[in-house]
Order: C-alpha cells, then structure tokens, then sequence
C-alpha cells in the first residue's frame, strides 16, 4: 500500500504490542477496548459529562443548530501538508462555517482495513487532535469497524459535525445578489497539486503543500464585523470552477470571473501546466468563496488578509445579470468563455 | 504538437548518451527530464519538455522575436484598413 | 514561468489583432493543425479577438480523437487480461471504444495505470516481471522519440515483459489529404510547433508549393498563434505560399536530428487508418521487425477486426474542419463529454469537447427569445 509521505509521529505510539490492525481491532472485545482506549480516547481527549456512552450527551447553547456529514477517502493516506485526519477535522469543521455556524463537535468514524500500520492510524489520530485544537472543536462520540484485508483500502474516515448560528442572516446561495462581490479567501489548486505530487506515475518534486486549514475562525471575524454576508462555500473537490457552478445553478445568477485576478501560485501554475490542468478546477481544502454587497468588499478583504487563513485574499468578480445562469470567465486576453462544471475525474494530458 | 513546457536544466547526470538525465526546473517544481535528444544543452539552458524528454533547446536570442515582430509591425506606414 | 506567462500579455494580444485587423481586406479561412493549438484558441478566446472575416478552422491534430477505433478495442482488450498491466497517457482513458472504455476497465478491477511518461511503462514492467506491462503508444511525430526511447531501453535492459501497442500518426500525409479533399476551404495553416521542433520544417515546401498553401509554423501560447495568424494573412493577401517559422525559439529548420534517428531505428512508415477521416498511405508508424518482440498486437495475438462508429457521430466531418462541433445534430444533446459518441467530445484536444465546455452560453444565448 503506498501511503504517500511516511509519518514520523511527534508522540510515541501507545499501542506496541500489535504493529497492525487485525480483525479483531474491530470486534467488540479486549482488543478493540485496547484501541479505543489507549488511542482514541487518549487523544480526543476526556469523555463528556455522562461518560462514555453509546451517545454523547452535550449542553446546546442558544441559537439554530448547524448538522453536516462528510467520508474522507483520499489517496494517499499522508501528503505533503497534511494527512486523512486534519483533512477530515478541517472539512467538517469549515462546512459547518460556511453557513455561519461556530463548530461545537465532531463524531469521527473509521474504517480500517486489517492490515493497516498502526504506526499510521496512530499518525492520523494524533493529527485529528492537533487539528481538532487548531479548530476549537471536540470529537466527542465514534466507531470503529475492520474490515478484511484487500475490502478496505487502508482507512476511510467519515466525520459528522454540529455547529451553532448565532446570527440570523441567511447564509445561503439564495441569498446572492446581483451586484454582488466575488471574493476569495485564497490562493488556489494545492490541495489537488500537492496530492498530484506525490500520486504513483506522475510524481514530481515541489515544496507544494496542502492548504486544508480551518477557516471557521476566520468565518467569525467577518461576521463579528457585522457584514452581510450573502454566501459563503468552502472550495473542495472540482476546485473553484465546481462551487461557483454550484451558486450559480442554485441562485440562478451569472457569476462572471476575471481569470487574471485568482491567485495561483507560482510553482501550482508550472505543476498544472506539466500535467495540462486547469487550477480553476483543481481541489483546494482550507479556501473559501465569499458573496457580499459590493460596497462591504474592501472591509471584507481588510478583514481577511490579517487572518492566517485569509492572508492571499483577493476580489476575483461580481455577480451579474443574464440568463441562463453560468459562470463566465473573462481570459488573460480579455476574451469570455465559460467555466464548466469539471466533469469527472481530471486526467492529466498528454496533447 | 502536444503538451511540452519550458524548464530549466538545474543538473546533469549520467555518461552514456542516450540515458543522460537532468533535474529539469518548472517554475519552482523539478521533475527528473531525458536529455538524449539535446546533447548540446546543459545547465542553466532551457529545454521544451514533452512526456519526460526533452525535445528542443529553446534559443533564448529568439524569445523576443514575438515582440520585436509586432513593435516593427506597428511602425510600418498605415495600410489601407481591413474590412471586418 | 519563464519562456509561457509573457506569451499571455492581454496588451499585446489585443494589439496584434489589431495588426491582423489592418492587414486583412479579405475573408480568409486558415486552419490551425494541433489540437493543442485548439485547446489555446478556445481557452482564450483567440478566436474572438480576430476580424469576422478571418475563419479558424479546427484540424485533425489532436492524437486522442485520431487514434483509430481498433486500437482502442485492442487496448480495452488487453486491459481486461488477468495479469496485464496497461498503461497509458490520462487522456486516453475516456476515449469510448465500441463497447467501453479503459476507465470503465479499471473500474472494473483491471490493472490501468496513468504515465507520464513511456519510460515509467519500462520501469513498472521492470518491477513487475511476473506480469506483462503493455504501454499504449499515441502520439504524433512529437511523441514518437519518446517512445522509440522506451523501446530502446526495453531491449537494451533485457527487459522481457515489455511491449507496446503503437498508434502513431504522423501530420504532413493528413495535411495533403485534407488538401486533396474537393471540400477543403482552407486556404492557409499553421503547422503544428512541436511536431516541428522533433521533424523540421523540410516537409512542408513540397505542400506549401503543390497546394499553395502558406503553412506557419507555429507555438501554442496566444502570442505565438496570434503572430502565426498574422503572417499567415500577410502571405494570403500578398499572394505568397511559403513555409515560415513563427517558433523560432524552440524550431529549428532541421528539427532534432538525434531525436530523428531513434525514431527511425525503432520504426518504419505505414498506413493508418485515422478516426473519423479513414485510412491515409504512409501517414502512422510501426515498429520494425527487429523490434517485432515489442509489438503487442503480435505478443497478445490481437486479430484485426471490423469496427462500427455511431451512425451519429461526426467526428470526422469535424476532424477535417469541414463543419463545427455545434453543426453536429448530436452536439450537447446525445453526445456529451459525460457520454461522448466519439473521441472530439472527450479528449481535451477535442473541437467538440473544446466548444461544450467553452462557449455552450453562446449555443444557449442564441436560443433564448
């Protein structure tokens, strides 16, 4: 199995006896008591107030309740920049941001294939917690299951996460207005480039990292300010051309973006110029698009830029009148074309 | 025809012609490029990459004939005006 | 980076048309061979910033959709052998065969691998003896040096697991056959960079002088196919038909000797059949016969075979330039680049795939009241 980087862990591993995860790891018993025990629940931390239970029972404060899901897949396991874990922490955590919500806690599933190295699930734990801290937010509730080897592909993690709104604006591809200003927490592509990196055929050497971070923080600042703010989507899979697709067919506006002004950096450019692809439609984890009425943009811009999560932030376009509703791009020299919807999977090119 | 890009010859190694190998630069990301078809470059030279190998030194004196071409296009005398 | 970004500039891309606008008093209709010229012209917008009466027509040059329809089949065929491992370039992995495609193969469980290069092929198969690797050799004359490496070292390196199924084509017998063609309306080229930079300019006097026809020899960044359009024009109103080098800074007249002789080492000339266009005399490569142990048509004992395309696919009509992509009945509709009915509509090269993704708002303005 190639997990990509190979983890050197900060903290010793707990659990020396096994050195892989067996069937058994998942089976109800000692075993599986041992490895929740002496690593989940060592790192998540201690349990809630009515022990550990089969659900965790918490103290909701005031305000509407904010629910997300997501399973993290990813290949490899670790890559430069992060690993499934922070991955899964960080996803979950921003999707409930983007609503405005304050990330409260998170459930984490595994699904580990027997077989997986522990030195690696222990990797991952100490990874979800770091990031879990970074994020403000606890795991408080989980499961384990095993599956046999050669069913699993090393690990998939599933994380559920629940936030709270504590405003009443309606953040939410409906609420995006003609007129409106297209901003970007961000520059774009690493994500997508750094796993390209290190992907078996097509490696090459970079100092590309992945950008998956929180922005929940971020999030808070900008709305302690007061601003409108209509829309908010986290970029993932597809990149930027996928979320802008998504508002516009939602919000049926036309959103209209000038190419020149979303941030690439230099080396992700050269990267997707090698493999022949559009960083535009290439996976990012820790950036975000921001709809506000066009007279907050310079406020919100300020705001963003002295956030670490923000520092790159720029204004990439407007929201515009016109039938059917489509994301155009206006092109280095000036011309319009579309900016699809990325369909499947992007294949590097050859021609 | 298809895909080659502009790198930079960062290092050269290997004797045997046809596998002479070069850790080749793209703005900032390196890949390992063959560098059988251009014996005459070396390091510091850039090469035009297709599918690993390198298939043309590029002539840096001729880099700027795309400008020159059209600053000497714009100081010819006005011709009669295209019809659109 | 150095050598690409300058050839972007906005400022000077919108003067040059300009310069094309000054100079042109006549409709002229110039067709731009690589699909990689496409895929610029598209992406861009060149198109939109030359006068109405200049006309781009889209050539053949894009290897993915070209590929001939039996070799698909035979690639599909092959990656569906337990204990094959086939490899291949990414974008030939959605090319719809007459049955499938290689990604619904490696969904399948078989063992597909994306390269980057034809070496990685030699090196998987040298990790791998116990399984035969098989890599699927498309390309144009810019490719083939690479490959003839792969088989160089193949068998240099004794290694034994290793073949190839070759399905390289080559541009100037696709040129004269075009031009040969009694519906042809191209009246100028430009002749695709790369392809030069590997094979020279030599072969295209005879063309330009048999059919005169300027050719232009031409890069893939918006200045340098803004330049080329410009000469072009330039020798179309003056009368002239000449072969002319707008990518100096990477073609040479003689191309890449070096590069020339291992490609004729490994291979000789023979005829292909091209996608869409049919068969054409002398225009793909095959291996020689002392490379014969390389060949995976023969290692596999792959029979030819009759294959059918879509009655309603047109990718041929549009491979020559004679319609474009949105003239095809099917265009948007029964062919998509999530179910394309021909190889244009999935290759990134491809017209068709190039005209949905990039300008279906102007086929959706125009049929809005």
């Amino acid at each position: 199995m190639n997990h990509g980087v190979e983890f050197t862990s900060a903290c010793p591993i707990p659990i020396r006896q096994y050195p892989r995860i067996l069937l058994a790891h998942g089976g109800g018993g000692k075993l599986m008591h041992e490895l929740l025990e002496k690593m989940f629940f060592a790192a998540f931390g201690e349990a809630p107030a009515n022990g550990r239970h089969d659900a965790a029972v918490l103290n909701f404060p005031a305000g509407r309740l904010a629910f997300t899901t997501d399973s993290y897949v990813v290949r490899p396991i670790v890559f430069p920049g992060g690993d499934i874990g922070s991955m899964a922490v960080h996803g979950t955590v921003n999707d409930l941001a983007m609503s405005g919500a304050r990330p409260l806690w998170l459930s984490a599933a595994f699904i580990l294939e027997e077989g997986l190295s522990m030195e690696t699930l222990w990797g991952v734990v100490c990874s979800m917690r770091d990031a879990a801290a970074r994020s403000e937010v606890r795991i408080v509730t989980g499961d384990t299951k095993v599956v046999d080897k050669g069913k699993g592909d090393g690990l998939f993690i599933n994380t559920a996460g629940i936030g709270v709104i504590e405003h009443s604006l309606v953040i939410a591809p409906g609420s995006v207005k003609t007129g409106d200003a297209v901003l970007i927490s961000g520059d774009v592509a690493r994500h997508g480039m750094a796993i390209m990196s290190v992907r078996e055929g097509l490696e090459f050497q970079s100092r590309i990292q992945s950008d998956s971070a929180p922005v929940s923080g971020l999030v808070r600042k900008l709305l302690a300010a007061g601003l409108e703010l209509h829309c908010l989507r986290d970029l993932t899979r597809g990149g930027l051309a996928s979320a802008l697709n998504e508002i516009a067919e939602t919000a049926k506006q036309r959103i209209v973006i000038e190419e020149n002004s979303v941030p690439v950096r230099e080396d992700v450019h050269a990267a997707c110029e090698l493999l022949g692809l559009d960083p535009l439609q290439v996976a990012c984890e820790g950036r975000f698009v921001a709809f506000v009425p066009a007279k907050d943009a310079d406020q919100a811009l300020s705001i963003m830029r002295r956030d670490e999560s923000g520092a790159g932030a720029g204004r990439i376009g407007a929201v515009e009148n016109g039938d059917p509703p489509l994301v155009v791009l206006k092109s280095a020299i000036g011309a319009s074309r579309i900016l699809d919807m990325p369909s499947g999977e992007q294949l590097p090119r050859i021609c | 025809m298809c895909l080659a890009i502009p790198g930079k010859i960062i290092s050269v190694t290997g004797d045997d012609p046809l596998s002479r190998m070069g850790a080749v630069d793209f703005g900032g990301i390196q890949k390992d490029v063959n560098l059988a078809y251009v014996p005459e470059a070396n390091v510091g030279d850039y090469v035009i990459v297709h599918v690993g190998f390198a298939i043309s030194r590029v002539d840096e004196s001729e880099a700027n004939e795309v400008f020159e071409y059209l600053r000497q296009m714009g100081e010819l005398p006005e011709l009669k005006e295209g019809s659109p | 980076m150095k050598y690409l970004d300058e050839y972007r500039d906005g400022a000077n891309a919108r003067e040059y048309a300009r310069q094309i606008a000054r100079v042109t008093t006549r409709p002229w209709a110039i067709m731009e061979v690589c699909g990689g010229q496409t895929h610029a012209i598209v992406k861009f917008g060149i198109d939109e910033l030359l006068p109405k009466s200049i006309t781009l027509i889209h050539g053949p040059g894009c290897p993915v959709c070209v590929t001939p329809l039996e070799f698909i089949d035979k690639a599909i065929e092959i990656a569906s052998r337990p204990g094959a491992i086939f490899c291949s370039f990414g974008d030939m992995l959605r090319v719809p065969g007459s049955k499938t495609d290689l990604l619904s193969v490696k969904a399948g469980g078989g063992d597909v691998r994306i390269v980057y290069s034809p070496l990685d092929a030699v090196k998987i198969a040298a990790q791998n003896p116990t399984r035969e690797v098989v890599f699927f050799a498309v390309g144009f004359e810019t490719t083939a040096p690479a490959t003839a490496m792969a088989a160089h070292q193949a068998a240099e390196q004794g290694v034994k697991n290793f073949s190839m199924l070759v399905a390289h084509v080559l541009v100037p017998p696709a040129m004269e056959a075009l031009l040969s063609s009694p519906e042809c309306r191209v009246r100028g080229f430009l002749a695709a960079g790369h392809v030069c930079a590997v094979m020279g300019c030599a072969e295209y006097g005879p063309i330009a002088a048999k059919y005169r026809v300027p050719i232009v020899v031409t890069g893939f960044e918006p200045l340098d196919i803004l330049q080329g359009v410009l000469m072009c024009v330039r020798q179309l109103e003056e009368g002239r038909a000449e072969v002319e080098n707008q990518y100096a800074r990477v073609v040479r007249r003689d191309g890449n000797e070096h590069a020339r002789q291992l490609i004729r080492r490994v291979f000789e000339v023979a005829p292909r059949k091209w996608r869409g266009i049919g068969e054409i005399p002398s225009s793909g490569l095959r291996l020689r016969s002392q490379y014969e142990a390389l060949d995976a048509e023969k290692r596999f004992g792959l029979a030819d075979r009759d294959t059918a395309e879509s009655a309603e696919c047109l990718s041929g009509l549009v491979l020559q330039g004679r319609i474009k992509p949105a003239e095809c009945p099917a265009f948007g509709k029964g062919c998509t680049p999530e179910r394309p009915l021909g190889a244009p509509m999935v290759s990134s090269e491809g017209a068709c795939a190039a005209y949905y993704r990039y300008r279906s708002h102007e086929m959706a303005a125009d049929s809005t009241p």
